[in-house]
């Protein structure tokens, strides 16, 4: 009895989860395969890159991956920096007013930049950054949710090793370089992951700050493309969409481990 | 004698060490207190004083006081967009949370090809939703889509799923799901694992069946985790519009626009800022509510570990 109800769960599972890789097998398909076989599903259809060539001639692809890379690697940098310098002060720091720093640092955590899109694009117009990257990053690089996960991670260095640090005559920041940073290595990892994953997907922010094939991310250029009135095939507008999701979808089925554990520790805090 | 020098010159060192060290961590935090400031806490009160402003076409922007307010008030759109929002974080948010359990209870068992069933729950959660927009709608395409192709194929006529002001956000819905739940997994996975093995072998000896010890034991041992995933979902469903951007434009006839989406559409497409301030003043208090029923209820207890 135990062992069939097994069975059956084990059958469900199986079930669901071949469901839910329905749409991106199936975006996959439709990719490498002519358009007359997009919704013909026979397995003597004959494998395609058409769609791909088509797609890349049509639009400039290789300029929104170049656009999306610096993006993704300009936020990163800068969150990295900004982060762990406010998380070591917060961390490691009695100064004069903390309590109240950190709670108006908490604030982004509940209105994130991604909701004062009108606001933001006033600041961004008058600082004449409108339609550049660093546009694009600015808003995200004072991450409050790096600050938080980091000085979490600094607070539970132990003492012992700041202090031998500071007796071979380690300057603030040569104790932050060479004690803290090694330390936070996984906490490093875990957000330096969800960071480039959100912002490799980020869109409404990104469209509403570009207008041109310089500035454009992935995400806009996918929806510039994809737009009805282009009136593009459908099998090339697919095989556009893998492109946008194939660099961080095989990244994660490489490091499948790495992600799902790097997406924990950062949703948990 | 030489010790009152010493004592003398001791508060002044310290003083002077306590000085050395506001100015070092200030100067520590000052990259991340100006990019805050710029980004979040100056255009959250900009957000607030242009609501109280007309709209400055050419000319100054006058003082309005609650005008615009009521004008909020009285447009039947943000009142249909605020009860669409409701509608889909209703549709969304039990039902990820549910199957989330479910996942993360199949993947904690020792299940044939368990690895393979979490890279297939959370595969959805590393695409980009513009991407994924794009899958779907061509599934709920009328006619050439693969949704009706199958139904055609069982006898059913077509349907313009999308076109359909009462099909269009149960559609978006199972679109979100499926995009969300693999991600809430996760959270419930790690929280099982820590749920000690004796519980179990205990419930057993005692001869609880499995579905009275997930019920009476389990499930209240998830409840931290669960009002966690909760709040998540709750924001989530107010921060997701990009769907609607590819998908509906909000259409037809706004009956799939969201809060943020129409402040977008406001903003960027009617250039009426001053409305869109007031709201993004409407999102704000949504989202700070929720915040702080998460700092209330959920951060007093323990949770993990």
């Amino acid at each position: 009895m135990r062992q069939h109800s097994h069975s059956v769960e084990t059958i469900a599972a199986w079930v669901l989860a071949l469901l839910w890789l329905l749409p991106v097998a199936y975006s996959l398909w439709s990719a490498f395969h002519p358009s007359e076989y997009a919704t013909r599903f026979d397995l003597t259809a004959p494998l395609t890159l058409d769609n791909f060539v088509r797609a890349w001639n049509q639009a400039p692809f290789a300029r929104y991956y170049l656009n999306t890379v610096m993006l993704v690697t300009m936020v990163l940098a800068g969150q990295l920096v900004v982060c762990t310098l406010a998380a070591y002060a917060f961390a490691r720091f009695r100064f004069f007013g903390r309590d109240i720093l950190f709670a108006l640092v908490l604030v982004q955590l509940m209105i994130m930049p991604d909701v004062l899109i009108v606001e933001n694009y006033r600041v961004i117009s008058a600082l004449n950054l409108l339609d550049t990257i660093p546009a694009i990053a600015l808003p995200y690089v004072a991450s409050a949710f790096g600050i938080f996960l980091l000085r979490q991670t600094f607070k539970g260095v132990p003492n012992e090793l700041v202090e031998a640090a500071r007796v071979e005559g380690a300057s603030a920041f040569g104790v932050l370089w060479r004690v803290f940073v090694p330390l936070g290595k996984t906490t490093y990892i875990a957000f330096g992951l969800v960071s480039v994953s959100h912002h490799w997907n980020n869109f409404l922010w990104p469209l509403i700050v570009t207008n041109s094939v310089e500035s454009r991310p992935l995400t806009v250029g996918l929806a510039v493309f994809g737009a009805p009135e282009t009136g593009v095939d459908w099998s090339v507008i697919t095989a556009a969409t893998v492109m946008t999701m194939a660099p961080l979808l095989l990244a994660f089925l490489l490091f499948q481990r790495q992600f799902v554990q790097s997406f924990m520790r950062a949703g948990i805090r | 004698m030489v010790s009152a020098v010493m004592s003398a010159a001791e508060p002044r060192a310290v003083r002077r060490k306590a000085w050395l060290t506001n100015v070092n961590a200030w100067l520590l935090l000052l990259p991340a207190v100006v990019l805050l400031t710029a980004f979040t806490h100056y255009p959250i009160l900009a957000t607030l004083y242009h609501s109280f402003f007309s709209l400055s076409r050419g000319g100054a922007s006058e003082f309005v006081g609650l005008e615009n307010y009521t004008y909020m008030l009285e447009d039947h759109v943000f009142w249909q967009v605020l009860r669409n929002n409701i509608v889909f974080a209703i549709a969304t948010v039990p039902t990820s949370i549910a199957l989330a359990l479910l996942m993360a209870v199949w993947v904690d068992k020792k299940m044939t090809g368990r690895s393979f069933l979490r890279l297939a729950f959370f595969t959805p959660t590393v695409l980009p939703m513009i991407a994924v927009a794009n899958i779907w709608l061509f599934f709920y395409t009328p006619n050439y889509g693969l949704l009706d192709q199958f139904l055609k194929s069982l006898g059913f006529a077509g349907h313009n799923w999308l076109g359909d002001p009462s099909t269009v956000m149960s559609c978006l819905a199972v679109m979100v799901v499926w995009k969300e739940a693999g991600f809430f997994m996760i959270f419930y996975l790690a929280a099982l694992q820590t749920i000690p093995p004796e519980l179990k072998e205990a419930a057993q000896v005692e001869g609880a069946s499995r579905w009275y010890f997930f019920r009476r034991v389990t499930l209240p041992l998830l409840m931290p985790t669960t009002l966690f995933i909760s709040i998540n979902a709750l924001i989530n469903s107010f921060k997701l519009v990009d769907q609607l951007v590819i998908m509906t434009k909000g259409g037809p006839n706004n009956a799939s626009s969201l809060l943020l989406y129409y402040i977008y559409e406001v903003a960027f497409t009617f250039q009426d800022t001053a409305f869109a301030a007031t709201l993004t003043v409407t999102l704000i208090t949504i989202l700070a509510a929720v915040a702080l029923t998460k700092f209330v209820y959920l951060d007093r207890r323990i949770h993990y570990q």
